[in-house]
């Protein structure tokens, strides 16, 4: 008899999905699939509504990383009132959108590594679920945990001061942003008392990355063999070659490193990409048109980022990167388990980055907003924490929206998301007959490589459970949830 | 000179001419009253009881009962406190205020009147109306999810030859506050900026403008509604 093992929820990820594998009489696994089984729908009720509300409304998709919807709707609002294609702002203008999405992305990394993916490293893959959380991370490891919620606020705060709220701001509008930093926030995080500051805060990172090398020293097996699959990437990447998380142009690589999608402008993306539906899950499938709907899946994301850039502008971080270039050979890397390595990498990026914008004076003065002629159509693009985020609207005269598509980071990471359930279930459960909670969390591991967001991805409302079904012959053999 | 009167509010003495109305005479004497539909300069009309206030035991509208000699009023009566907070949730349930992206939050009245009365989930079921916005005036925006037909721009929006620019249409349940398309193409800078000015909610909106002044900067995130006359 068949079998179909299902893990629902998913757990430490953001949103609600669930997994089922199904096994044959052999015990062969057969099929599996990550289920995104919620909708939103936000696509479909910002139509009608005065453009400028977008950057506004359609961040309330997410509260982990709504500065990403946030500038990425703003950005094609910018598009829409005249104001260029992501280099037309004033100085002001674009770089405190910079610094308010590089504290987002400094505070979302740090949630991810500390809060969601540490304890599996620090406990083990299959160590007690009752320790494989935050709170046991306190315990076990004081200061880490310390260090993850500080960084957090850090972030939080960076994005307050910019955006007017932790969560769910409203400083960028279409053409620009609606303040000026104030000197009393620039003097708090250059030189607030330590560890409030970005001096410690770029310690910190630097302090997260050797705790990443320590660890990957002696696991090697956990983070180079435990999963490893072929994939393309895509990202955005600065005109010149750098990681650039706000903005550039659209860069993908093929399996074999090589560019299949040559540095374009992402107002043209639809020429580039397209989105398949299928009828089990609520998420679509993208694809490069190039490559085809079975063979153009991707990966976005940290990972993609470190794969797609030539090299990053700021320092410590660079060094970085060229230790990561170096372990991989000069070449892509296809293990998933790197991009809690991209991640932090990134993490160190952004403290870096942050400094040098709190020591800019363009942002304590100067024009906030821009406008030229108003467009009809215009698509914003970002690196979002979890990977690129495409924002894409169509303005009518009256300036009420007529068209929204939203193609989130985890959407593009639907795939490769499978294809690594795919992997680990054959590799650990194949001819097993009942799943252990570290099999369970195994799939689990798999998937938080990606740090995805399942709500962002459907557009939907929601915790972040998953649910893993055990399928034999299309019999229900043995289910886990974790509620 | 106008009489003076002496009356009591939740059993503090005050004093104010005579004829003022309650809602006035309070404000003067450092006591606040909500009001949605009345505004100042603009003859009361008492339609939205929001400043219901017992007088000597009975009912009334605070916007259009004067105050006279020896009255009793209660502001802070359990009974008016739930009445007033009854009437904020209707409101709510009875359009479709979503707060979090509307441009208004922060300094819309009705907003800050449910933070005042701790509104935390309205008692009644949402009726989520079909609702237009009619974006067909060159410099107004008006949404009618948000409108809770106060007809303070009715009565204080008209054009220089003293034309009332927006009027009701429709019908019962149905009816909408609307521009007058002919006379509302003449529509000035400043009238349309008074005209979202006047209006308590985010029902009327500048095209093309939103969110330019900072969460943080906004009225009541500065000040509770109804505190500055508190603390005077």
């Amino acid at each position: 008899m068949g079998q179909k093992i299902t893990i629902e929820p998913v757990t430490r990820v953001e949103g609600h999905g669930k997994v089922t594998i199904h096994l044959d009489n052999e015990g062969q696994v057969t099929q599996t699939r990550l289920h995104i089984v919620e909708f939103r729908g936000f696509e479909r009720f910002v139509q009608g509504r005065p453009y400028w509300e977008a950057p506004v409304l359609v961040q309330r998709l997410c509260g982990i990383c709504p500065v990403s919807h946030h500038l990425a709707a703003a950005k094609a609002m910018d598009v829409i009132v005249g104001a260029g294609t992501g280099d037309g702002l004033t100085p002001t203008g674009e770089k405190m959108r910079r610094l308010m999405h590089y504290g987002q992305m400094f505070q979302s990394h740090a949630l991810h590594f500390f809060h969601l993916a540490s304890p599996d490293l620090l406990f083990g893959i299959d160590a007690d679920p009752k320790s494989r959380n935050v709170l046991a991370l306190a315990l076990e490891n004081k200061d880490l945990a310390v260090q993850g919620v500080m960084m957090r606020k850090f972030g939080q705060e960076i994005i307050a001061a910019t955006a007017g709220k932790k969560i769910h701001g409203t400083g960028a509008i279409p053409g620009g942003i609606n303040k000026h930093l104030s000197q009393m926030d620039k003097e708090h995080f250059l030189n607030g008392k330590a560890p409030m500051n970005i001096d410690s805060m770029i310690e910190w990172s630097q302090a997260a990355l050797e705790f990443f090398h320590h660890y990957h020293e002696h696991n090697v097996g956990i983070i180079d063999a435990f999963v490893e699959f072929p994939s393309s990437y895509l990202s955005l990447v600065r005109k010149d070659g750098a990681l650039d998380l706000y903005h550039g142009v659209l860069r993908a690589k093929d399996q074999e490193g090589n560019i299949i999608l040559h540095d374009i402008d992402y107002q043209n993306y639809l020429k580039y990409i397209d989105e398949e539906v299928r009828n089990w899950s609520y998420m679509k499938f993208p694809y490069l048109k190039e490559l085809g709907n079975d063979a153009g899946w991707y990966t976005v994301g940290p990972l993609a980022r470190m794969n797609n850039a030539d090299f990053i502008d700021t320092p410590l971080a660079q060094h970085e990167f060229e230790k990561f270039k170096a372990y991989n050979k000069g070449k892509l890397s296809h293990k998933p388990m790197h991009a809690h390595w991209a991640r932090l990498i990134e993490v160190l990026h952004a403290a870096e980055k942050m400094k040098e914008l709190l020591n800019d004076p363009d942002l304590l003065s100067g024009e906030l907003v821009v406008k030229g002629t108003r467009q009809h159509e215009g698509v914003g693009i970002i690196e979002a924490p979890r990977g690129t985020l495409f924002h894409h609207y169509k303005v009518d005269h009256q300036d009420q929206i007529t068209l929204c598509n939203l193609i989130v980071s985890t959407t593009h990471n639907n795939q490769p998301m499978n294809e690594a359930v795919n992997q680990v279930a054959r590799k650990l459960m194949t001819g097993k007959k009942e799943i252990t909670e570290g099999m369970m969390n195994a799939v689990e591991v798999a998937i938080r490589a990606y740090d995805p967001c399942l709500s962002c991805a459907t557009h939907a409302l929601g915790q972040m459970p998953l649910e893993l079904t055990l399928l034999q012959n299309g019999q229900v053999l043995h289910t886990r949830k974790n509620r | 000179m106008n009489q003076v009167v002496k009356f009591t509010i939740d059993g503090i003495e005050c004093m104010a001419a005579q004829g003022q109305y309650i809602v006035d005479a309070a404000k003067e004497n450092g006591i606040y009253i909500p009001t949605l539909c009345n505004y100042p300069g603009v003859k009361p009309k008492g339609s939205c009881r929001i400043c219901t206030v017992k007088v000597n035991g009975r009912m009334m509208t605070a916007c259009t009962t004067p105050v006279a000699e020896n009255m009793q009023i209660e502001n802070q009566d359990n009974e008016i406190i739930e009445l007033r907070k009854a009437i904020i949730e209707l409101l709510f349930i009875e359009g479709n205020h979503f707060c979090p992206a509307c441009e208004k939050s922060g300094n819309c009245e009705l907003q800050a009147l449910a933070y005042r009365y701790t509104m935390m989930v309205p008692r009644f079921p949402y009726t989520f109306p079909q609702r237009a916005v009619d974006a067909t005036n060159p410099k107004l925006i008006k949404d009618q999810n948000r409108c809770i037909l106060c007809k303070r721009c009715i009565r204080a929006i008209q054009d220089e030859k003293g034309r009332s620019i927006f009027a009701y249409h429709k019908r019962s349940n149905k009816v909408e506050i609307g521009l007058d398309p002919k006379i509302g193409k003449g529509l000035t800078d400043e009238l349309a900026q008074k005209s979202v000015d006047v209006c308590p909610v985010g029902a009327l909106l500048i095209r093309g403008r939103g969110f330019e002044q900072p969460i943080g900067q906004r009225k009541y995130d500065k000040q509770a509604i109804g505190s500055d006359i508190e603390n005077m």
